[in-house]
């Protein structure tokens, strides 16, 4: 592990500028921005071929965030890549920002808004076509969220892929396990994930979503058999914040004052990579509110943890 | 708003064990006492709104009265081909709600703002469109919907919206209510955005205008008996929504003037025919777009100077 990687400290960057962000805006989506946050930091770190000072340079790789609602984490890696001031980030969700909760494209660095789910795949899938078709070079990245291919266009877009041999797409699917009220597996089965990509027709490659050098070693993975590639990246949602990850709460709550923004910041810094610097509590924070008794913590906040119904029971 | 509808529609469904509910994996906090009371009227359809509208459409034909439930466009553009063909033409007892029309997630950005679905819904044959403007007619319009025949269209707001009607007296699907009577401008009004009007009636007051308010729940079928009394009675029409003005809520008044002309001239208040590109909160957006109730006044001050 290169703790001091520069993927590490962006991701690091990442998680705690969405603790600030969400915790000023009072937005939602912490969890995803955690989970997804050494995706997105190792793909802007070492694999993007982009450019701040060009943003709309022609042979840029295209990247596509389709978990939306994750946005604060790309605000923040462009702004900690150079394609906006960081300041900018404070203003996340407040009236006349650009960062609006779900991914914009009237933002430098971002070809395509996105945030109702299911879309990116195939937004994805027909750049990469007339990639193909103009014999562009260029790579299209596509970052999914597990509960997102719920979503029959994410099959529809797949199948679409294989038959057109789009082999410069690669997605990446955030396979955090969880996604709005409950865990994936009790909302609707995915089951055998990956036997269902290549079933589709994809290359797929299995790994932990929270390690750079497991998401290094698959993004430099070459295929020559002309198909589509999915990367199976399963995370933590929460990941980074112990109290915050596998619990749905966090989908939707934001730290608010008090001990959940001074737990969390603390956290973070026990995790702190070498040569990084907190833009705002730079030495962390002297006392923080201890956890009080009888606080939401560690709960399960699931659906299926008091929905009862009678057919569930009789199997 | 909702937590209104959820508990009203919690008493209706305990009476009556045909209803179901239908969610698109969203709801977090706000169905649970629904689905605690009534385990077994309650489906987890995942993140997949197509197959939510086409499974509710089913189970209604079967003879249930299925509420499909999500937020902004998702339970209704998201499936319009099932809405259509599955619910609509096939008269099935489906009920869409949808959380958050107009601007009510303000900061989440343009997918969830729900600004064209009144048109679009109220373009389908055979399906009502229901629009309350407080927590009285969100109650009224929930109980009103279960024994609607066919495919509704309820869309509501999301949190502290007022109770502006102290009650209703008789509410008739198809029937705009009286909030009070004036002369010269009548302000009709569809969905929350009622408590800008009320604000904007405030500030007309101030310049002496005493306009006649209406506002209408129902914005299909539509009541065009009120529409021609005021038309021939006032010199100006003015029509709010937190909506495109293309084809909702105004559109709808606009055919009904066109075909009957009258006294009164129409102005209609809306979104000009844009999307949504601003960032801010709900406050924020319906003044920027000129529909907060001080836009409001001074847009029917400027009018009828």
């Amino acid at each position: 592990m290169h703790n001091d990687s520069k993927s590490e400290q962006l991701a690091w960057l990442i998680r705690r500028h969405g603790v600030e962000m969400t915790h000023l805006s009072g937005g939602s989506h912490i969890g995803a921005i955690l989970s997804v946050a050494d995706i997105v930091a190792v793909l802007y770190a070492d694999i993007l071929n982009v450019d701040c000072n060009n943003p709309e340079m022609e042979d840029r790789d295209r990247f596509i965030l389709s978990k939306g609602h994750a946005g604060a984490s790309i605000y923040a890696a462009l702004a900690e890549t150079g394609f906006f001031p960081v300041e900018e980030l404070k203003t996340h969700y407040q009236n006349g920002s650009r960062l609006s909760g779900h991914v914009s494209h009237h933002l430098p660095g971002v070809d395509f808004s996105t945030g109702s789910l299911g879309h990116g795949l195939s937004a994805g899938a027909r750049m990469t076509y007339a990639a193909k078709k103009d014999h562009e070079k260029y790579k299209v990245y596509v970052v999914l969220g597990d509960g997102e291919c719920d979503e029959g266009s994410v099959w529809e877009a797949a199948l679409f892929a294989n038959q057109y041999r789009l082999s410069n797409l690669t997605a990446i699917v955030d396979h955090n396990m969880m996604q709005s009220l409950d865990f994936c597996e009790k909302t609707i089965e995915l089951g055998d994930f990956a036997g269902k990509w290549s079933s589709f027709g994809w290359n797929v490659l299995e790994i932990n979503g929270n390690d750079h050098d497991e998401l290094r070693k698959a993004f430099a993975t070459k295929f020559d058999n002309g198909k589509p590639t999915v990367i199976i990246a399963d995370t933590v949602k929460g990941c980074g914040i112990p109290f915050m990850e596998n619990d749905i709460l966090w989908h939707y709550r934001f730290p608010h004052d008090g001990w959940e923004y001074d737990q969390a910041v603390t956290l973070l810094h026990k995790i702190k990579p070498e040569g990084v610097a907190d833009p705002y509590t730079p030495d962390g924070i002297a006392n923080p509110t201890p956890v009080p008794e009888g606080a939401d913590i560690y709960n399960d906040h699931t659906t299926t943890a008091t929905w009862h119904p009678a057919w569930m029971q009789e199997g | 708003m909702r937590d209104t509808f959820v508990r009203t529609l919690i008493g209706l469904a305990k009476e009556n064990p045909n209803i179901e509910v239908i969610t698109g994996d969203l709801g977090f906090g706000v169905l649970k006492p629904y689905f605690e009371q009534l385990p077994n009227q309650f489906t987890n359809a995942g993140i997949a709104e197509q197959n939510m509208t086409s499974v509710a459409a089913g189970m209604a034909l079967q003879g249930k009265i299925v509420f499909t439930y999500s937020i902004g466009n998702f339970p209704t553009l998201r499936c319009l081909e099932q809405i259509r063909n599955d619910c609509a033409y096939h008269k099935a007892n489906v009920k869409i709600v949808c959380v958050g029309g107009g601007f009510v997630y303000g900061s989440l950005g343009m997918s969830h703002q729900a600004t064209e679905d009144i048109a679009i819904m109220r373009a389908l044959p055979d399906v009502a469109v229901f629009c309350p403007g407080d927590l009285t007619e969100a109650e009224k319009i929930t109980k009103a919907i279960v024994d609607y025949p066919g495919t509704c269209y309820l869309r509501l707001g999301r949190g502290g919206e007022k109770r502006i009607h102290e009650k209703i007296e008789d509410f008739q699907v198809g029937r705009a209510i009286r909030v009070k009577d004036g002369e010269k401008v009548a302000i009709f009004s569809t969905g929350a955005i009622f408590e800008e009007v009320e604000i904007a009636c405030e500030k007309l007051k101030e310049s002496g205008i005493n306009p006649t308010v209406y506002t209408f729940p129902t914005v299909k079928p539509l009541d065009e008996e009120t529409i021609l009394k005021c038309a021939s009675s006032h010199d100006l029409i003015v029509t709010c929504e937190e909506h495109n003005v293309v084809g909702g809520f105004g559109g709808a008044v606009a055919e009904v003037m066109a075909e009957n002309p009258a006294r009164a001239k129409l102005m209609r208040i809306g979104m000009n025919d844009q999307y949504c590109v601003k960032v801010g909160n709900q406050k924020y957006l319906r003044n920027e777009y000129g529909m907060s109730g001080e836009k409001i006044a001074e847009r029917i001050l400027e009018r009828i100077k």
